[in-house]
This record gives C-alpha cells, structure tokens and sequence, in this order.
C-alpha cells in the first residue's frame, strides 16, 4: 500500500519554488528565535535511560561486545584523531568546516587530500592495534565485524580459550578475556564469565554461588598437582559426598575434567567451558582425571 | 452499456498478478478496481513501518496472510543510528492479532523484536507459519522457545543476522513431536550450543526440510550425522568447519555430502580448513549459490573449489580471493549473477591488496549475466569502472566501497567522477548504486543525468557543495531511497527540492550541513514528511543555525509517530510553531 506513488504530490502547489532560491533561512527564523529559547527542555542532555532498558548480552554492568566494536569510536570533531591515517584524518577534522559553511567550495578543497593512496599506506604501517575510527566505515555490517573478529581470536587464541564474546584482536597474554559459558544443569539460563578476572578457584567458586545461588555448589579447590599431593579417588568422593553438584570443565581436548584438580594457571590455559552438574553424573569422571594425570607425569 | 466487469472476474484476473508493484497500479485504476484488489490481496509489503499506521494496513487489506515490515533506515546496519530510535515491531503485532488474527507469515527487517511480540505472536495466530527476522535485535531465545512450542503448523523459522540474547540452547527442544511440517530452519546468529539429539529427532521429522542453516557450535561431526538423516536439503548452512575429524569420520561427512543430490546453496563453512574443501567437491556442480564469506581460506583453495561450480549465480567471498581467485571465477562460473566481495581485514590497513580493481573486470569481460556486485577493494580506477560498464550495461547493482575515504584514481590521481559516468551511462538499467572514492559535484551531476532507473543511492566523503544533492534530487527521477553521509551541503538543495521527497520513501542525510533551520522549514512546508532530527549531542539551546548531527526524512500517512526517543525531535515536538511564522510563498 505504501508503494501507490500518488499523483497528488503537487497538491501543496510546490512543485515550483521561484522565490526559495532567494529566501534565505536566517529571515524566517528570527522570528522563531523566542520559540527555541522556550524549547530547551525538549533537548535533554541525558539521553534517558534507554541504555539501562535495552537488551544486552553478557553480564549486568559490562558492554555487550557486540554493541560496542571498540574499533569503530564514534569521531566527535572536538575529538584529536590519534594515530598514522594523517590525510584522512585531516579531512575528518576539517569535516567541521563543512558543517559550519556549507556551500563554500574553498574551505572543502583545502582538506582534499591530493596524496597517493600509496603514501598514506606507508604513513600508516605503524598505526597502533586499536586506532580511533570513523563509526559505520568502512560500511560493513556489525553482525560480520564481531564473527570476523571472533574468528580471528580463535585462531590466533592457540592456548587461549577464546570464546565468541572476546572483543577485538585477541593476543595471547594476560590483559585480554577470557569468557567461558558456565551452564548449569537444570538452570534456564547459562551465563559467561571472565575468567581473566578471577585470581583462584576460591574466588572463582564464590562468585559461582552467587551467580547460581538457588543451588549449592560443591567447594572444590585442590591447588596442589596431580599426582603430587594425591589426589586421589578418595579425596574426590569427599568432594562429592558433600553436595548435589560439582563444578566440571571442558578442557582443550574436549574432555570433561573436575574443576580443582590442576594449578589455577594451568586450568584457566585450559578451559574452554564450565559446567555445573549434578554429582551423580561426575562421579565418572574422576578416573579419567586420574589418567591424564598420570599420562602427564 | 455498463462496462464493468464483474467482481468475480476482476478478483479472477487479479490472482495472476504478483507483484505488489503491479497491485498497486492496479488499485489506482478506480475505484472498483481498488475495492477489488484490497479484497484478494494476500501478501503485503511496508517498507517502512512508520509510513503507515498498522490499523491501516489491516483495514484495507482484510485477507492478509503475509506480512513484510522494515523498520529501521539501511545506515542503522553501519551504527548509524543510535539504539532507542525505533522500529519497534510490537505495534504491528499487536494490531494484526486484533485485527488479522489470520496471518501465516511474518517478515521483518531491522526491527525490535521482544519477547513479548514472539509470545503474542504464538498466542494469537492459529494458522501462523512463518517467520522471518533479518537484522532484528530485542528478543532471547526464551520467545523462540515460544513460538516453537505453540505455532503447530510451523514452516518457516529463520534468523537472518540478528542479535539474540542467548540464555542457552533449549529452546529447540520446545517443538512439540508433533510438529512435521518445518520446510526452513536458520539459527546461524546464535551462540550457544543445541542439545544435539533434539535437532536430529527434529530433522528426522520433517520430511519437507528444505533448508537447514546451523549455527557456529555444531560440530562437524554433528554435520555428518544430520546430513544423513536429511540428503533432500536444498540450502545448507555448515557450522564451525574446522573441527579435527579422524579418517573414519572424514570419509564419512564425505559420503554424507555426495548423497545431497538436491543441495543448490551452502554457506556457513566458518573457518574452514583447507583440508576439508575436498568435502565440498561433490556438491559443487549443483551450486547456484555458495556463501563463502566465512571462510578463512586463501586463493588457491577457493580456485580449486570454485573451478568445480559451473552453476554458480550467486558467490559471496572475502578478498582472499584475490584477483587470481577472480580470474578463474570468471572462467568456470559462467553464470555468475552476483557478486559480493568482502574485506577479510577490519580496515583500510589491513586489506589484502592482493585484491584489485582488476579481478571485477576480468568477472565483468567474462559472466554475460552479471547483474549485481557489491566490491570492497583498496583502491580503483576510472578505467576500471570504464570497463566494467562497457563490459556489463545490464548490471542492476552496483555498489563498489573503495576502502580509503577520498582515494583517488590510483594510477592518474583524478577523481573516480568519469568511471562513475560511465557506469551511469552505460548501465541503462541500474537500480542501486554505492559510490566511494574521490568524488566531485562533477559525479553527481553525470548521475543525475544518466541515472534514471537509480531507485538507492548510497554516498559517503563526497562532492564538493549543495550542487551534488541538488543534481540527484532535480535529476533522478526514479529515485527511492538516498542515503548520505558525510557530505557537505546544507539547506538549499533540500529546500529547494523538498516536493521530491514526497515522491520517495526516504532520505538520510549524517554528518552534513543541514541546519536545523531548515529543518524546521521543511517540516513546515510538507507536513506529508517525518523529518526527524536525530541528535545524541544536542547543544543546550538549539539556535537556527546549529547543525544537526543526522535527519532521516521519510513520507508517511500515519502523521508523528508515538514512539521517539528524547534524541529525535521533530516539529510535532514545537506545536508552538505556527505556519504563519515561516512564510510559503
């Protein structure tokens, strides 16, 4: 319906403007210039709270990823552009004087760079990692940026377990991310966590009980080796006996280890996933356990 | 003599006639005519959700089955457009369970989507079979676990690039095992895993399964297994690729793919590794479209699959592909159709530059149905784009991003201004047109004159002044949709050619000159319009003058609409402001 082009457009009587050319805008509004005075409340400063409503993944207080592509920083022109793009960035800082004098042929021509796109390569071969960019360019869609960067981090993650949610280029070292979902059975929901952020089993298992807190979650956190201090089978059951549920890992080969039993370093290199379950269905797993061990020493 | 037909046969002849372009030519005929086509009409498009009130819709079209909405302007895909804007989708579905409780299928583009919408959705449509999102955002997959478990006669669930709140991988379990009739599934945007054994008891119900289009998490060896079970898929969508299969398993996800006689499009292959390109082989022949975009592999794997699809209509591949990689492109895909090459870098700076203007005119010289290409490259040239026009007059789309705002001409240093020309000139046919690099008022004026069949238009860093918006709004007559954004103009070209807005659904203009003055004047003059002044970073008091950081102006019947967010003003805002203040001569 909304594709019938009326005939009707000319009904204003506008379809000529012999006077617009010559009406300049600066006349009329003097007379509107009261009016905006009275209208500043309809420009509020503070954007609402539409931030705080909307929908976003991850934890309550941290950005979504996917919201935000740190690359893209939205370029105010009160803004110094950092970084080696000298010639764009020239232009994107003399956009303003595009906004503010439109129509003057002069002022644009100034900012047009008559460099060779070869010259700004070389000029721009030390940029930094993250450099300030124009937000929306190049044009590509944010669904692509994030699975492109996502890719990349895994690949480059090698021993890291980078999971979907880490943000721009991962290098493997301890300032980046690293989020693995947590999955509880029976739970409706499953959450990711930084584990960058968490320096021992200990301050890992409390902040598991608060994030599943209906549940009671078994203490685990045996800082000593395998094999060395023993663990061991009886060791383990103890663990178990205690709770309904165990905190168990899928490490990089894919296979499903109790969490606790390796030094914390060695375990956060290692895990890829966090599942909380049910003890009855962990019980199996500590032999395997014992065998990687053993096979390890 | 009364030389009406009767409704009957009217409403018998109007079942032929498809396109809603024509439906709606159709209805301006006269009024019985009109009566008669709003009562058979069954699919109905909005291209733009504010154009139209929902109860609108549902009262004049009363036998609607199928709904398409867009809601969001094209720029909102770049972060353009700030969240909160709009687009909300719960209006529409609201009005329609009221009012259309018939509907079977909705589709929607760049909308809000909320939970409650999908619940509604699920709980007030009996006959409900399809729906498709693609760009949506707003909802978990708790409301997919809604429509799951209530739309029994359920056909189509497809989940096109949107951004889902991911609470976990149940809610595939909620369709009931009852439910047989799924012709389409595509959950490719989402995270987290699907309980494997609920999708292959899925699978293997749904004997009508056309198109399966998995997500990152299932494995390759999961891939193998739901192959099995359907061989009849027509588009496949891979998950991750890239899992270290034994031999066993390998030689059986191969025997897997040759038993896919019907299989036509394939994409997902995310981060395919090299050594598993030979899977593929089997299926290559029979492809008429492969998305490759995903896929991290560089030239000589891509030459040694393409070479295989001599079907192929439509590719859409990275810049890996290098020039090379198009060269035998253009010589083994003979009926390429479309185009689309992607950066594999996130920037300039990382663009392989292996990838030229060249490999567009070598597919350009060789696939005669080449109609539409979308090309992320580094740098061109006008004698590129010479060409490749010569070479193509019947392409309908063109949309080159050279990656360097401003760069010009690599080998002369001119502007792209006279390669645009040509594409305009020669291109009798174009429809859509993406321009970048170095542009003069120069390009737009060649536009203007040539470009009559343009519908989109998309400019960034462009032109020189006023002139360049003034050449496409006085010139391009069939001109739909402009999109702008950093350009610098202002008010003169806008004003002058503010009756032509009316004649196109939309025009966005970022990051130019346009002063809020003229924005209130225009808004004045043609209170058919929405001009909505989209500013986060409002000064205090907002004086004629000021600039506005982005105005989206669109036509509409259904007045200011309701739901605008504090950062978007429109002259609905300032009631105060009488016509008499701005005099219209």
């Amino acid at each position: 319906m909304s594709e019938s082009v009326a005939a009707e457009h000319d009904y204003i009587g506008l379809s000529e403007f012999p006077t617009m050319e010559t009406t300049p805008i600066m006349s009329d509004t003097t007379k509107t210039k009261t009016r905006d005075n009275n209208n500043n409340t309809n420009n509020n400063d503070d954007v609402l709270n539409f931030k705080a409503t909307e929908l976003r993944l991850g934890l309550p207080g941290s950005e979504s990823p996917e919201r935000v592509d740190q690359r893209f920083l939205s370029l105010k022109s009160s803004c110094p552009v950092s970084g080696a793009k000298r010639v764009f960035s020239d232009a994107i800082n003399g956009s303003t004087k595009w906004v503010f004098s439109p129509g003057s042929a002069t002022d644009v021509k100034d900012i047009k760079p008559a460099v060779p796109v070869k010259e700004k390569k070389s000029s721009t071969a030390a940029a930094p990692a993250s450099k300030a960019q124009v937000v929306g360019w190049p044009p590509i869609r944010s669904f692509r940026k994030n699975t492109m960067a996502s890719s990349q981090s895994q690949k480059q993650g090698g021993d890291n377990n980078n999971n979907s949610e880490t943000e721009g280029e991962a290098k493997s070292g301890p300032e980046h991310c690293l989020y693995v979902k947590v999955s509880m059975e029976g739970a409706p929901y499953l959450r990711k966590i930084d584990l960058k952020t968490y320096k021992s089993y200990v301050e890992l298992s409390s902040a598991l009980e608060q994030m599943f807190s209906c549940f009671t979650i078994g203490q685990f956190g045996s800082h000593g080796g395998c094999g060395r201090d023993g663990l061991n089978e009886s060791r383990l059951t103890d663990l178990l006996r205690g709770s309904e549920y165990v905190v168990t890992y899928e490490d990089k080969d894919s296979d499903w280890m109790l969490v606790g039993d390796v030094p914390w370093e060695m375990f956060i290199c290692s895990c890829k996933k966090l599942r909380i379950m049910k003890s009855s269905e962990a019980i199996g797993l500590a032999p395997r356990v014992m065998e990687k061990c053993r096979s390890r020493n | 003599m009364d030389l009406r037909l009767p409704s009957k046969v009217l409403e018998h002849i109007f079942s032929f006639v498809d396109s809603n372009e024509d439906r709606n030519s159709v209805s301006l005929v006269c009024k019985s005519w009109f009566e008669t086509e709003r009562l058979t009409r069954k699919r109905v498009f909005v291209r733009n959700c504010y154009a139209v009130t929902p109860a609108a819709v549902a009262r004049r079209f009363p036998e609607m089955r199928s709904l398409t909405l867009k809601g969001k302007p094209h720029f909102a895909d770049y972060n353009l457009v700030p969240d909160g804007w709009g687009g909300y989708a719960w209006p529409w579905i609201e009005a329609m369970a009221e009012k259309s409780p018939a509907l079977e299928e909705l589709r929607l583009k760049r909308m809000v989507v909320t939970d409650e919408c999908l619940e509604k959705i699920a709980a007030s449509f009996k006959e409900f079979k399809a729906l498709v999102l693609t760009s949506c955002e707003g909802f978990s997959t708790d409301g997919l676990a809604a429509i799951a478990v209530a739309c029994r006669n359920l056909r189509e669930l497809e989940l096109r690039e949107c951004i889902v709140e991911d609470l976990g991988g149940d809610w595939l379990s909620y369709f009931p095992e009852t439910l047989t009739s799924l012709v389409s599934l595509d959950f490719s945007c989402l995270d987290s895993e699907v309980k494997l054994s609920d999708l292959e008891l899925l699978v293997s119900r749904s004997p009508n399964l056309k198109s399966l289009k998995l997500n990152r998490d299932v494995s390759l060896d999961a891939l193998g297994s739901l192959l099995r079970l359907a061989p009849q898929l027509v588009e496949l969508g891979t998950g991750s690729f890239s899992d270290k299969l034994d031999q066993e398993a390998v030689s059986k996800l191969s025997q897997a793919f040759t038993e896919l006689k019907e299989l036509k499009s394939l994409s997902g292959l995310w981060d395919v590794l090299p050594e598993y390109i030979p899977l593929l082989y089997s299926v290559c022949p029979g492809l008429t479209s492969l998305n490759l975009s995903y896929a991290t592999v560089q030239m000589p794997d891509l030459v040694e699959l393409l070479s295989r699809c001599s079907n192929l209509q439509k590719l859409w591949v990275m810049d890996l592909i290098e020039d090379k990689g198009l060269e035998a492109v253009a010589s083994s895909c003979k009926e390429l159709r479309e185009l689309r090459v992607f950066p594999s870098g996130a920037d300039v700076d990382e663009t392989n530059v292996a990838l030229t203007e060249q490999g567009l005119v070598s597919v350009s010289e060789a696939c005669p149905n080449l109609e539409s290409v979308l090309y992320f490259c580094a740098q061109f040239t006008n004698e590129a784009l010479v060409t490749i026009a010569r070479n193509r007059p019947n392409l309908k789309c063109v949309r080159l991003c050279v990656m360097e705002p401003f760069a010009p001409d690599h080998k002369t240093q001119q502007p792209l201004d006279e390669g645009f020309k040509a594409i305009v000139e020669g291109c009798k046919g174009l429809q859509r047109l993406s321009v970048s690099g170095l542009l003069t008022d120069k390009a737009f004026e060649y536009i203007g004159t040539h470009g009559k069949k343009l519908r989109m238009l998309s400019i960034a860093f462009a032109g020189d002044s006023d002139l360049m918006l003034h050449h496409l709004l006085s010139g391009c007559e069939s001109l739909n949709k402009l999109e702008i954004r950093d350009c610098p103009f202002g008010d003169t070209a806008l004003l002058e050619n503010a009756a032509k807005l009316e004649t196109m659904r939309s025009l966005w203009m970022s990051s130019c000159g346009v002063s809020f003055g003229a924005c209130k004047l225009l808004s004045q003059k043609m209170p058919k319009l929405n001009v909505e002044v989209i500013d986060e970073h409002p000064l205090k008091t907002r004086p004629d003058s000021s600039p506005v950081e982005k105005i989206y102006i669109y036509r509409t019947l259904a007045g200011p609409r309701l739901d605008m967010p504090e950062f978007v003003w429109t002259i609905h805002k300032n009631p105060e402001i009488g016509v008499s203040n701005l005099a219209i001569e």
